[in-house]
């Protein structure tokens, strides 16, 4: 067991496997025994709500602009973050975290664009990279290796 | 919803990456600072956005980046008394840290080499 804070930063959800990983990673590193939080915009919560209606999987679900301003205001922070970004917004945000939050941050870049904007990345990251749209399984095997070595 | 949603604005460029708006701020604004991700302005707005992250002034306008994670960044431009308040309080932090705005004059000379000087600022 752990009591390391993870954030999960759910951006546009207009790429499908955004809700998917994002439900998975909280039930996989929840029952690792990381306390996680889900972030997103109103429409990626909404999906992530209506998805995961009585909150099994994703227990804790907060707004993602008060959740920025929460880290920028030391109100919380949290030890790690896997942002996702299908665009350069995204990676702006993640970019923003990486500035004003002690954690530790995993990029997971996907969508048809993900190769060049993986290349536009110039903070401090893991990245975890699949061009991927609307099938999630390349994006979770790649995610549960990541997850294996937090593990350890 | 951000104070800015609800303040009058004016949109100079909307939809583009974070990098084109920190440009367009950089080479149209009369003065440009730098200030780190989440610099808080109005009332409740902290800008989003990867450093060095320019904030520009346009005569009693304050012109920075609003990045929406569907929408891309945009650039807006307010002028009112609050602006006012902002830029003097971006002028006062730069006296205090020894430095001045990248730009005050607006010949594309000065601006191309204040930039530069600006940017190996941030680099310390």
């Amino acid at each position: 067991m752990t009591d390391e804070k993870v954030l999960l930063m759910m951006g546009c959800p207009e790429v499908p496997i955004q809700t998917s990983i994002a439900l998975y990673l909280s039930h996989k590193l929840t029952n690792l025994g990381f306390d996680v939080t889900v972030a997103g915009t109103t429409a990626a919560s909404k999906l992530l709500k209506v998805s995961d209606s009585d909150g099994y999987y994703a227990k804790k679900l907060v707004d993602l602009d008060k959740t920025m301003e929460d880290i920028i205001e030391k109100r919380t922070d949290f030890d790690k973050c896997f942002a996702f970004m299908h665009n350069d917004a995204g990676m702006t945000y993640a970019a923003t975290m990486s500035s004003i939050s002690k954690a530790k941050i995993y990029s997971i870049v996907f969508g048809r664009h993900a190769e060049e904007l993986a290349q536009t990345i110039e903070f401090d990251c893991e990245k975890i990279v699949t061009p991927d749209v609307h099938n999630p399984v390349r994006l979770k095997n790649r995610l549960d290796k990541v997850m294996e070595e937090i593990a350890k | 919803m951000s104070c800015i949603e609800q303040m009058k604005y004016t949109i100079l460029l909307e939809r583009i990456s974070f990098k084109e708006a920190r440009e367009y701020i950089e080479k149209n604004s009369d003065e440009v600072y730098y200030v780190s991700p989440g610099y808080k302005i109005f009332k409740d707005y902290y800008i989003i956005g990867i450093p060095p992250v320019a904030v520009g002034s346009k005569g009693n306008a304050l012109v920075f980046t609003y990045t929406k994670p569907c929408h891309g960044s945009f650039v807006l431009s307010i002028e009112n008394e609050d602006s006012i308040k902002e830029i003097n309080r971006l002028r006062e932090s730069e006296k205090e840290k020894g430095t001045d705005s990248v730009k005050k004059a607006k010949t594309p000379e000065s601006s191309r080499a204040s930039t530069a000087s600006y940017q190996d600022l941030w680099k310390d």
